[in-house]
């Protein structure tokens, strides 16, 4: 048996018996509020549903799962579940949960929410897009063809244990659930809500939703029971809905927004930085990113890796990182740099145009050939597209821009008729900090199915293999299985499906009067900012 | 005159039926997927399949057709795919924004433009009113986004004297109807100057001039209500240039009404609710043009229709 945390739970246990032990900041004060802006409304904050980054970091205030992430940074902590164990398979997860840990309504969470709350979201009724993370459940796919209206793999052992049985190991599972979908929801909320769970959230969360004006604002009040005691120390977070970034900025400068949550617009970002006084309020970071072109392998002559690498050596992606003013660094690989398992002294495909030259005449394309490229149509990504665009014309390679909507490269990516695409505003970020996350669906056998969002269509079924042997070992931060993920991306790299362009760069802009940490600001899970724990000064 | 409006109405009825029909086609031609807008990028095929045959979207054009015809005769025009609730609740809690601020709008357009026109008509081919028409030009001619912009830096920002965006209060409403106030004037002041200069040239103008009635009262008693018809008729139009105009004005302001709404959509492909917001767009045009046609024969009755 592995009892990973149970050291940490137990001292918490003796500290303050109906609480978790938190690690307060001295400098913070309880009280006041913020206000944070968006140009959209916010769709949905039912959990099993919301997967946009606007919600996503709202959600996580409003409920709590099984396991979490210490704030700012990548690394796992158990959440409503005070400790757990795993067998020597890694194939049952034993999760004892706290006490007296209540939804909003007041009523106690029991083991019974958990199971509950996994039925719903794996249910194909309630069309989650986070279904498919909870594949290895054991009778995972009895729910998702219809025969079965509950998991055969999660059972309630008492009131505070629940056990869940995997068919498959899985190294990702405790990352899975720390993921929204997998937050523990009251079913009694959510039938009366009748389908509209997410215009009226109940959970067991830092804040809860207090006032929601459709169109205008949503208001979270502090929630008084918070099992994370101390915390949150803001009374309440305003979302104002409906605020173009540009407005929200001159907001920002007047002292009527704290966080801008669309961020610095980018035609006011080198004026910002420029000013020390702005710039001083704004908190750089990475995140979990890459951008990238991809190359379809199945139409020719990008079937011929040789022209695959050539494409690679003739992308200029320091021009690339200038035309955004540099928020970005260069990327040479699939991971980002802060992404466990990405390899370091990887020097990648070289800035080389002659060379890229070269090789295409040695594939028997000495004048090149003629190609396309899709790209979402907002801005910068048009720009971006022209760079890439002269980069390929240098060496002989004439690609004609298809700038169209989001949703119609999505689709073209998808039934594998683009040739290229670049994917700035579609680009992949982590859904959880696992190497894995960057594999599976973007580069791997089941996401070049059509519709899939491989879209370089690229599948070798020796390095799937390879990729499923490093997922089924039980420790996901073990040394020798991130080897093996840094093995499988060298090995893609070899094969050239994609050009990784740039990894980028967070910029979170924020009031003078807010407090806490730096890295709460560019928290990799909670974007913009990590509500439960900042703070304002005044 | 209850013969006429019904058959105008039968007629509205079938121009929206028209206008659901042609909505409902393009979206289906559209070369993207609502399904994958929903299953997200993670999904498994099953996944996708399944809220395919949920939606009813695996079924040929005509039965998806049918069924949202038959949901929308009761009343009821779907659920939106993404946030899974009531489109008619969706709309209704954002359309008394936008009807607030089509109608401050089409107010300020009027004062502005009316003012324009009748100033110009009185002292046609002077400075003043060369001036007055090129001012008209320009501002027909202003992008919207710069015009609010503008506004905002000067007024909300750098003097302070009104919100910066937002909704609410009447000062909240100040700088977005005027915004469509001075783009949409133009049009006015240049129909009510021709159609004024006209009315100033007839007989009955002369009559009461020659009466020795003050010049003020001829014009406003007598000139005014004559020109003003061309004018009715053009609110009616501009209902339906501001149900598609006033996208941008709400996107600057944040204004909460139906254009972000739409925006929103359609960068999601949520068919309902671009279904639901090009059908009460198609309303108010439809009952924009019936007002007008209905009102003029009431101002003037030489005006009749048949």
């Amino acid at each position: 048996m592995k009892k990973l945390l149970v050291s940490t739970a137990l001292i918490a246990a003796l500290a303050l018996p109906a609480f978790a032990q938190e690690t307060l900041d001295p400098n913070a004060k309880p009280g006041g509020g913020i206000v944070v802006t968006y140009k959209d409304d916010v769709a949905t904050l039912d959990p099993a549903i919301g997967y946009d980054w606007q919600n996503w970091s709202m959600i996580k205030s409003l409920f709590d799962g099984l396991m979490d992430y210490i704030p700012g940074t990548t690394e796992l902590r158990p959440g409503l579940a005070e400790s757990y164990d795993v067998s020597a398979d890694g194939m049952t997860f034993t999760f004892h949960l706290r006490k007296g840990v209540k939804f909003h309504n007041g009523r106690e969470m029991t083991a019974d929410d958990v199971k509950y709350s996994l039925d719903r979201v794996t249910l194909p009724a309630t069309q989650s897009p986070g279904a498919g993370f909870f594949g290895a459940i054991a009778g995972y796919d009895a729910m998702a063809d219809g025969s079965a209206t509950s998991l055969a793999g999660v059972t309630v052992i008492d009131p505070a244990t629940v056990e869940i049985k995997l068919s498959r190991p899985d190294a990702t599972f405790l990352h899975v659930m720390a993921l929204n979908f997998a937050s523990v929801v009251p079913k009694e909320a959510v039938e009366a809500a009748n389908g509209d769970f997410g215009k009226m959230p109940v959970g067991t969360g830092a804040f809860k939703l207090q006032e929601w004006t459709i169109g205008q604002k949503l208001v979270f009040a502090k929630n008084p029971d918070y099992w994370r005691a101390g915390l949150p120390y803001l009374d309440t977070v305003t979302f104002e809905v409906g605020q173009e970034p540009i407005v929200a900025l001159l907001r920002l400068q007047n002292g009527e927004v704290d966080v801008p949550g669309d961020g610095i617009p980018p035609a006011k970002f080198q004026e910002v930085m420029g000013d020390p006084a702005q710039a001083a309020n704004v908190v750089e970071g990475g995140q979990l990113q890459t951008g990238y072109i991809t190359l379809n392998v199945k139409i020719p002559p990008l079937d011929n890796v040789e022209v695959r690498k050539a494409i690679n050596m003739a992308i200029n992606k320091d021009r690339i990182v200038q035309i955004i003013n540099g928020r970005a660094v260069p990327a040479n690989q699939p991971l980002p740099p802060s992404m466990p398992g990405y390899t370091k002294d990887y020097k990648g495909y070289e800035y080389n145009p002659e060379a890229a030259k070269k090789m295409l005449a040695d594939a028997g394309l000495p004048d090149g050939f003629e190609t396309e490229l899709y790209v979402m149509n907002t801005d910068p990504n048009p720009r971006i597209a022209q760079a890439i665009q002269q980069d390929l014309a240098a060496i002989g390679v004439k690609a004609s821009i298809q700038s169209i909507a989001q949703a119609n490269v999505i689709e073209a990516g998808g039934a594998g008729t683009a040739p290229m695409i670049w994917s700035g505003g579609m680009a992949w970020i982590a859904d959880f900090p696992d190497p894995s996350n960057f594999y599976g669906p973007i580069l791997g056998c089941s996401g070049a199915a059509d519709g899939g969002w491989n879209w370089s269509k690229f599948c070798d079924p020796a390095i799937d293999a390879e990729a499923a042997a490093a997922d089924s070992m039980i420790d996901p931060a073990a040394p020798e299985r991130l080897k093996m993920w840094s093995d499988v991306y060298m090995k893609v790299m070899e094969q050239a499906p994609w050009v990784p362009v740039f990894n980028e760069q967070r910029f979170t802009l924020k009031s003078a009067r807010m407090g806490g940490a730096d890295n709460l600001y560019v928290d990799p899970v909670s974007i913009p900012v990590n509500y439960d724990y900042v703070y304002v000064k005044e | 005159m209850a013969a006429l409006i019904f058959r105008r109405l039968i007629q509205s009825a079938l121009i929206l039926l028209g206008v659901s029909f042609i909505t409902f086609f393009l979206l289906y031609v559209l070369p993207a997927d609502p399904v994958r807008q929903i299953a997200g990028r993670s999904a498994t095929p099953q996944t996708v399949a399944n809220i395919r045959e949920q939606l009813g979207l695996d079924q040929p054009f005509v039965v998806q057709y049918a069924r949202y015809l038959a949901g929308l005769f009761h009343g009821d025009m779907g659920r939106s795919y993404l946030q899974k609730t009531d489109v008619t609740a969706l709309i209704m809690a954002r359309l008394p924004a936008s009807l607030l601020l089509m109608a401050a709008g089409i107010a300020a357009e009027l004062v502005i433009g009316l003012t324009m026109g009748v100033i110009a008509a009185i002292w046609r081919g002077r400075v003043v009113d060369n001036s007055l028409m090129m001012t008209s030009f320009v501002t027909v001619s202003a992008p919207q986004f710069v015009v609010a912009l503008l506004l905002l830096y000067v007024f909300a920002v750098k003097l302070g004297w009104f919100p910066i965006g937002g909704y609410g209060t009447p000062a909240h409403l100040v700088l977005p109807a005027l915004t469509l106030g001075i783009l949409g004037s133009g049009w006015y002041a240049r129909i009510m100057r021709s159609s004024m200069i006209e009315v100033l040239r007839a007989d009955f103008i002369r009559t009461a001039r020659a009466k020795g009635l003050a010049r003020r009262r001829v014009i406003l008693r007598h000139a005014l209500p004559n020109a003003i018809l061309p004018v009715i008729a053009m609110i009616g139009i501009d209902i339906g240039i501001f149900m598609g105009g006033i996208v941008v004005v709400e996107g600057v302001f944040g204004w909460p009404g139906i254009g972000q709404l739409a925006w929103q959509a359609i960068q999601r492909i949520d068919i309902p609710i671009i279904m639901g917001v090009t059908l009460v767009s198609a309303c108010a045009i439809v009952l924009g043009n019936l007002l007008a046609d209905l009102v003029v024969p009431l101002i003037d009755p030489r005006i009749r229709i048949r």
